[in-house]
C-alpha cells in the first residue's frame, strides 16, 4: 500500500480537513467531532478511520470513550515537507493541462 | 476532489515518483513535452535548446523575477520515444544538488485520457531531500490554508 498517496488523499478532503482542524485544538470523541457537522455519522466516522488509517490522528481510550487527538509528527511531515513540492507539480501539470485542452493542431 | 499529483517519496531513499493523470489524450500529452513553445507555456521557461532524439541535449532558462535571478537548466537527453518514454538527465547550474537522472513514461489510459510517471534519481537520499524542501523554502504557498492553521497550533 501506498501511504503517502493515502496521506494526500485524506488531506485534499475538505471534511477531512474540518476535522483535522477540529481536533487540533483538543482531543475529542467521534460524537463531539460528528456534532460538528451536518453530515450522517456513519459518514463521519469513515472519515475518522481513513485519518487513522494515514496516521494522520491517533485514539487513545479514556475510561469508557475514545478519543482522537492530532498526530503532530505526522501532520508535520506530510504538510512541511512534500505538499509544497507536490503542489509546485500540481500547479504545472494542471497549466499543461489546460494548455493542451484548448490546443489546436496547426495544419 | 481527489488529488491528481502524487508524489511517492520513501524515507531514506535517493529517488522519488511522481505521477499524473491527464484528461488529455496521450499524444497531446507528449506534444506538451515535445515542442519547445508549449514548454515554454507550462514550464514558464525559455527553452533555448532541445533536440528531441537519442543522445540529444537541452538547455532551458528560467527567471525568477522576485529573487531577480536567472537559472540555467540543462541535460542530454537519453532515450526520446515519442509517446512512450523520454530519458533524460537534468542539472540546473549553480546550485549544489548535481544531476539528476530521469525517467519520463507516457502511458495511454483511454483515448481521452493518460498518464505520466516521472521517476527521478538523485545522487543521494540528502539532495533528493534539499531538493523535496525546495518549493518549502522559497514559500510557494502552501495547498491546503486549513492545515497551515492546524501547523500554527502545534508549534
Amino acid at each position: 500500500m501506498n501511504l503517502r498517496r493515502d496521506v494526500f488523499q485524506a488531506i485534499a478532503d475538505p471534511t477531512r480537513r474540518t476535522i483535522l482542524l477540529l481536533v487540533a485544538s483538543q482531543a475529542m470523541t467521534a460524537g463531539a467531532i460528528a456534532s460538528n457537522f451536518d453530515t450522517a455519522r456513519p459518514t463521519v466516522s469513515k472519515h475518522l478511520q481513513i485519518l487513522t488509517e494515514c496516521e494522520l490522528l491517533e485514539q487513545k481510550q479514556n475510561g469508557r470513550e475514545i478519543y482522537y487527538y492530532i498526530n503532530a509528527k505526522k501532520m508535520k511531515e506530510v504538510a512541511d515537507f512534500i505538499e509544497p513540492f507536490r503542489k509546485m507539480w500540481d500547479d504545472r501539470f494542471n497549466k499543461l493541462e489546460n494548455i493542451m485542452k484548448a490546443y489546436k493542431p496547426k495544419k | 476532489m481527489e488529488q491528481k499529483t502524487k508524489i511517492n517519496a520513501e524515507e531514506g531513499k535517493q529517488d522519488l515518483v511522481i505521477t499524473r493523470e491527464f484528461d488529455l489524450p496521450l499524444e497531446l500529452l507528449f506534444k506538451a513535452y515535445e515542442e519547445p513553445e508549449i514548454i515554454e507555456q507550462w514550464m514558464g521557461t525559455k527553452v533555448l535548446q532541445l533536440e528531441n532524439k537519442n543522445h540529444g541535449s537541452w538547455r532551458f532558462e528560467t527567471s525568477n523575477e522576485k529573487a531577480n535571478m536567472v537559472f540555467q537548466l540543462n541535460g542530454v537527453i537519453h532515450e526520446f520515444s515519442p509517446n512512450q518514454r523520454i530519458i533524460r538527465t537534468f542539472e540546473m547550474d549553480n546550485v549544489p544538488f548535481g544531476v539528476q537522472l530521469e525517467f519520463l513514461e507516457f502511458e495511454k489510459l483511454t483515448d481521452d485520457t493518460s498518464k505520466l510517471t516521472m521517476h527521478i534519481i538523485y545522487r543521494s537520499a540528502e539532495i533528493r531531500d534539499q531538493v523535496l524542501k525546495l518549493p518549502f523554502t522559497y514559500g510557494i504557498n502552501m495547498a491546503h490554508n486549513q492545515l497551515e492553521k492546524v501547523l500554527s497550533k502545534l508549534k
